[in-house]
């Protein structure tokens, strides 16, 4: 048997070395869109593969979104397996026809005849003052579509091992991260293995309230869960969900049962966001183990302001995490800095 | 020159869209036939020259008005009307209805209905297959509706720049949906729009099937030599409705085009050009034609009759086929 070696890796480079790996395991793998040879672009993601696999199976493209997206698509409809990046999300918008009419339907609108094996990449790439058009997370659009699936990792193990498991599915993956993740390092394995699509994962057991988070909110709801076991003794038992469509409800269920109270931590807007939808499957399938209301952390419902000032207010932490749970816990107005309306 | 054998089969083709598309008239009529049936009759002589310049490997992406497609690139003809039926039996399990025809085993990857949204998906089999190096050649074919979408010039560009082998197949038949070309784009130069992007055009009688299928002929052997990709043009006119037999028969009174220009038309019926040609160089006799007429019409019958006694798909699989199980 190999040894499995496990060194630190950041997020952006586990990424690229999924995409590596996949390249030269699978001849149909390819990575096309904007900027794939831009370090500007993608970070350091791309990093090697145009001059490992040529510009043939690497492929930077003209700013073309929608055309470039559905060329991703009619190629994994031949039995290509492409990643189709969109160095931002805002720019995703250009691709909803391919994307939404086409690659969500294509499968069940044929009667399983015909199959689209295609990873869409989008992602989220904010603060900085980049403002409303630079800086919008927009996962939730493409969960609420029949036949996509769409992941958010948090972490560099899971960034490689989603990457993985959205190249191998025989179906349309929308892969969603978040540039506040690039540089985190973790222990990744430099083997090949895949995280599987739809499970989620306790990163802290606790007991007295569950935090259900995603993406960088995953990260920030560890930071909020250790503060206030050590500060407050509150043991905050936190689900990051990993996969938002299909999300795990077994998981969620199982916790909620334990602890009865639930925080749910967004990335995106709060208006009819992915955690309303949480929300509502735990009060229509769980209503009996809640013992108190739900409470939702999200971003207010405004477009992203550019000033350093606004932005403090706009995006969300851990700090505001622990407030909220605060206030679910003991009913009152805990100050932890945070001086803001908007909560 | 041609075969007398391939001049036969041409006819046969197109006659048997015809006859397809005009058998479905009345069930749709009868309202046996709910789904949107945009017909291709007066339109045949396209989808039979364009597949009959391709192999059986080669890809094809439809639209809306995809029967003749189907037909033309061989698909099964049962498979065809039980779809149309919405049946189990269907090509696409009736899950598509006719906006949604597909037979991957004769390269047809699927029609949809979304105005030029399979325009891009073409191109990608055709990258895929440059990729690959496996010669084959992908047609998009789509409606002078769609020269208005800005993702037609994306897929040239992009089309161009990799020299892709794919043939961009615009059926112009003068009128997106209601609305006559003049009143859509500035000038009727459709088979010109490639020419900013380095992608040769060709404008076709779309109604002469050896004008079509020597111009595809042409137009495959470029992209299978590397100098893909091309523009053709094909000019036509839909005899029938939009959608449906006929919009103003149907009572929405949407088809707005001038009598006389429809007569006009008439006029030039691809079938009918093709059967005086057939006929005048003795290539057919009436009596064959007769006969292959009645052997196609048999056929048709046949396929309507197993759609009707087909089943539905079953209400416990509504949701199979969302996902593909990996």
């Amino acid at each position: 048997m190999c040894s499995k070696k496990i060194r630190r890796l950041s997020y952006s480079l586990a990424i690229n070395e999924a995409l590596h790996q996949m390249m030269e395991k699978d001849s149909s793998v390819l990575l096309i869109g904007q900027g794939v040879k831009s370090p500007w672009y993608v970070g350091n993601t791309a990093r090697g593969l145009l001059d490992r696999f040529g510009s043939e199976r690497v492929i930077d493209t003209p700013v073309s979104e929608n055309a470039i997206t559905g060329v991703a698509v009619g190629a994994a409809i031949v039995g290509m397996r492409p990643i189709i990046v969109h160095p931002r999300m805002d720019f995703m918008l250009y691709a909803l026809d391919p994307i939404i009419n086409e690659a969500a339907n294509w499968h069940y609108m044929f009667g399983g005849k015909v199959n689209v094996p295609v990873v869409f990449w989008g992602i989220i790439n904010r603060g900085g003052e980049q403002a409303a058009q630079h800086s919008q997370a927009l996962h939730t659009f493409f969960a609420h579509v029949p036949g996509l699936k769409v992941v958010m990792p948090s972490t560099p193990y899971d960034a490689k091992g989603l990457m993985i498991s959205a190249i191998q599915d025989d179906n349309p993956v929308v892969f969603v991260d978040d540039r506040w993740l690039y540089r985190l390092e973790d222990d990744v394995p430099e083997e090949l293995y895949s995280v599987p699509i739809g499970k989620g994962i306790v990163r802290r057991e606790g007991k007295d309230i569950t935090l259900i988070a995603i993406s960088y909110m995953a990260v920030e709801a560890i930071k909020a869960a250790d503060f206030l076991r050590q500060e407050q003794g509150i043991s905050v038992e936190v689900i990051d969900l990993r996969t938002i469509k299909p999300f795990d409800k077994e998981l969620i269920f199982e916790s909620v049962r334990k602890t009865g109270r639930v925080i749910l931590a967004d990335v995106g807007w709060k208006m009819c966001g992915f955690m309303a939808e949480v929300a509502a499957t735990l009060v229509e399938e769980m209503f009996d183990c809640l013992k108190s209301s739900i409470k939702r952390i999200a971003l207010p419902n405004v477009p992203a302001p550019a000033s350093r000032a606004l932005e403090k207010h706009y995006y969300l932490n851990a700090e505001k995490l622990i407030r909220a749970i605060l206030e679910l816990l003991k009913g009152e107005e805990v100050m932890y800095g945070v001086q803001s309306a908007l909560l | 020159m041609y075969s007398k054998n391939f001049l036969i089969s041409l006819y046969k083709t197109m006659l048997k869209i015809r006859l397809c598309e005009e058998s479905l008239v009345e069930p749709i009529l009868k309202g046996k036939i709910k789904t949107p049936c945009h017909l291709y009759t007066g339109e045949e002589a396209i989808a039979t020259g364009v597949c009959a310049a391709l192999d059986k490997n080669d890809y094809i992406f439809g639209n809306h008005r995809s029967h003749g497609h189907y037909i033309a690139k061989g698909g099964n003809l049962k498979q065809l009307i039980a779809e149309i039926y919405c049946k189990e039996t269907g090509c696409s399990r009736g899950r598509g209805g006719s906006m949604h025809v597909v037979a991957p085993e004769v390269g047809f990857l699927g029609a949809a209905p979304i105005v030029a949204g399979t325009i891009s998906l073409a191109v990608g089999a055709a990258l895929a297959s440059k990729i690959r190096g496996d010669k084959r050649v992908s047609v998009s074919f789509f409606g002078d509706g769609a020269t208005g979408e800005g993702v037609f010039y994306e897929s040239l560009n992009f089309a161009a720049l990799k020299k892709l082998p794919i043939i961009f197949a615009c059926e112009n038949n003068f009128y997106s949906t209601h609305m006559p070309l003049r009143e859509c784009r500035f000038k009727d130069n459709i088979y010109e729009s490639g020419i900013p992007f380095g992608v040769p055009g060709y404008k076709i009688d779309g109604n002469n099937v050896l004008e079509v299928y020597e111009a595809t002929k042409k137009a495959v052997e470029m992209c299978r030599r590397g100098e893909g990709p091309v523009l053709l043009e094909f000019v036509t006119y839909r005899l029938r409705g939009h959608v449906g037999p006929d919009d103003n028969i149907q009572g929405l009174h949407t088809d707005i085009r001038p009598k006389e220009e429809v007569e006009e038309w008439r006029k030039k019926d691809p079938l009918e050009i093709f059967k005086a040609f057939l006929l005048k160089k003795q290539v057919l006799t009436k009596d064959e034609i007769d006969k292959i007429k009645f052997e196609i019409e048999s056929e048709i019958k046949e396929a309507h009759l197993f759609a009707q006694k087909s089943p539905y798909p079953n209400e416990k699989e509504l949701c199979k086929y969302v996902f593909k199980e990996n």
